[in-house]
């Protein structure tokens, strides 16, 4: 069974550790913020300037000036601070925050990323995801392995236009969890009951597969 | 020294045609809603928008879009905005896509006198075509120039007559770096106090940067995503 979007969150949610500063972007990468695991403390970021981001808020909470970025109505934690966009990104292209989770279109082999823009579509801009992408120290990426029409989205060059190029290190799409390397795609888990021969038919990208690929455990 | 003014007609005095401008805020959140209500009521056209995203289509900026008074927009995102598009595909109106954050300390820097910097975002994409790149330890990097402005248009929560500005949560945003970088600054407050009244460890925005400000009226902050929790 392929994972779904909760699930993929959960799996990545494996990835935080106490202390970490995280930065989740729109779509599943949100999600992971409800798995955090039991007993682990991290502290969300979100670029328009607020450390410490909380659940969204009541009625009788909501606040016209207290968004996230994606532009929703959210509350802070205790502890939180709030700051101006040039700090928020200070804090992104310096290496401050520790992990980094989005979406994307296309990812290739290389650690390439299209998350942005199709051509044909129209433009709406490129937000924050560059900055994210080009900095961050350690981005994970939420995706689903193929599109609506099968094919592949993990490949060995990106066709769509580029958010950044070799920055990602890791993936886990709907089918497995794979770590980027200098060779390609390194193969380290699969979803429950989904066969390493539908992974390498669903991947167009180099896949890497060294001894036993365990199923993940959710 | 007198930087009061008594609302956004006497605010915008000076702006003219094809000048370029600063707006605060990011969606809806701190936007300068007097200053853009007031310019939508006037004939100046032809403006270089800075401005991190270009409002909704009945708020915001998309006044301004919707009078064809914007010439050029240089944003990171212009997503929600119908008439935006529309005016693009027929070629009514330029833009300029930059990285948030690219275009964020290209605001800073150039308020703080800082010509260019080199930062990774954008290297290997369309935001690089024609720029300058350098390696620095090991990584490539492009070269960015810092943005300023005729005027900059900034909203915040709390001001004194000295033009001390202080944010509410979020609403800080590009606020504090554009009030910066405009040669005229105009600061709309929800609440202006005489000076001293401000807790001085508590200023986000020094005075020396802002040279006209005004208590606005009817702020509507409107909420472009309202999400509650379930």
């Amino acid at each position: 069974m392929a994972l779904d979007k909760n699930q993929i969150a959960q799996v990545i949610a494996r990835e935080l550790k106490d202390g970490y500063y995280v930065n989740l972007g729109i779509g599943i990468p949100t999600l992971v913020a409800n798995y955090v695991p039991e007993g682990i403390h991290v502290i969300l970021h979100s670029e328009n300037g607020l450390l410490g981001m909380g659940q969204f808020p009541t009625e009788e909470t909501v606040d016209a000036d207290l968004i996230n970025a994606g532009k929703q109505t959210v509350t802070y934690m205790p502890g939180a601070s709030f700051f101006d966009s040039a700090t928020s990104f200070a804090m992104i292209r310096g290496g401050h925050v520790d992990i980094t989770v989005l979406g994307a279109f296309e990812v290739s082999e290389k650690g390439d990323i299209a998350s942005w823009k199709v051509p044909g579509k129209l433009i709406k801009g490129m937000g924050g995801a560059m900055d994210l992408v080009a900095s961050a120290k350690n981005i994970i990426v939420a995706m689903q392995h193929t599109n609506k029409e099968g094919q592949s989205k993990l490949l060995k060059e990106c066709t769509l236009p580029l958010t950044g190029v070799n920055c990602v290190k890791k993936i886990v799409s709907d089918l497995a969890v794979m770590e980027v390397t200098d060779k390609g795609f390194k193969l380290l888990e699969r979803a429950p009951g989904v066969s390493i021969e539908d992974i390498k038919a669903a991947t167009e990208g180099t896949l890497i597969i060294e001894g036993d690929i365990p199923e993940i455990i959710l | 020294m007198n930087k009061v003014l008594n609302n956004a007609y006497e605010a915008i005095k000076g702006i003219e045609d094809n000048m370029t401008v600063m707006f605060g805020g990011f969606g809806l959140c701190g936007i300068p809603e007097n200053t853009i209500m007031e310019l939508s009521k006037t004939n100046i056209k032809g403006l270089i928008c800075i401005s991190n995203n270009c409002g909704v289509d009945d708020f915001g900026l998309g006044f301004l879009l919707r009078n064809k008074q914007i010439k050029k927009m240089i944003s990171s995102y212009v997503g929600e905005n119908a008439e935006f598009e529309r005016q693009l595909l027929n070629g009514e109106l330029e833009v300029e896509l930059l990285p948030q954050g690219s275009l964020a300390e290209k605001i800073r820097a150039g308020g703080a006198g800082i010509p260019a910097f080199y930062v990774p975002a954008g290297y290997g994409t369309e935001v690089g075509i024609g720029k300058e790149s350098r390696e620095f330890n090991g990584k490539m990097h492009l070269l960015e120039h810092a943005l300023t402005a005729d005027y900059a248009v900034v909203k915040a929560w709390k001001g004194d007559t000295h033009g001390n500005l202080i944010y509410k949560h979020t609403a800080n945003n590009f606020n504090n770096m554009m009030a910066m970088a405009g040669k005229i600054t105009i600061a709309e407050v929800e609440e202006l106090v005489p000076a001293g009244e401000l807790d001085p460890n508590c200023i986000h925005t020094p005075g020396i940067f802002v040279q006209r400000i005004f208590q606005g009226v009817n702020y509507e902050k409107r909420i472009e995503k309202l999400t509650l929790s379930k």
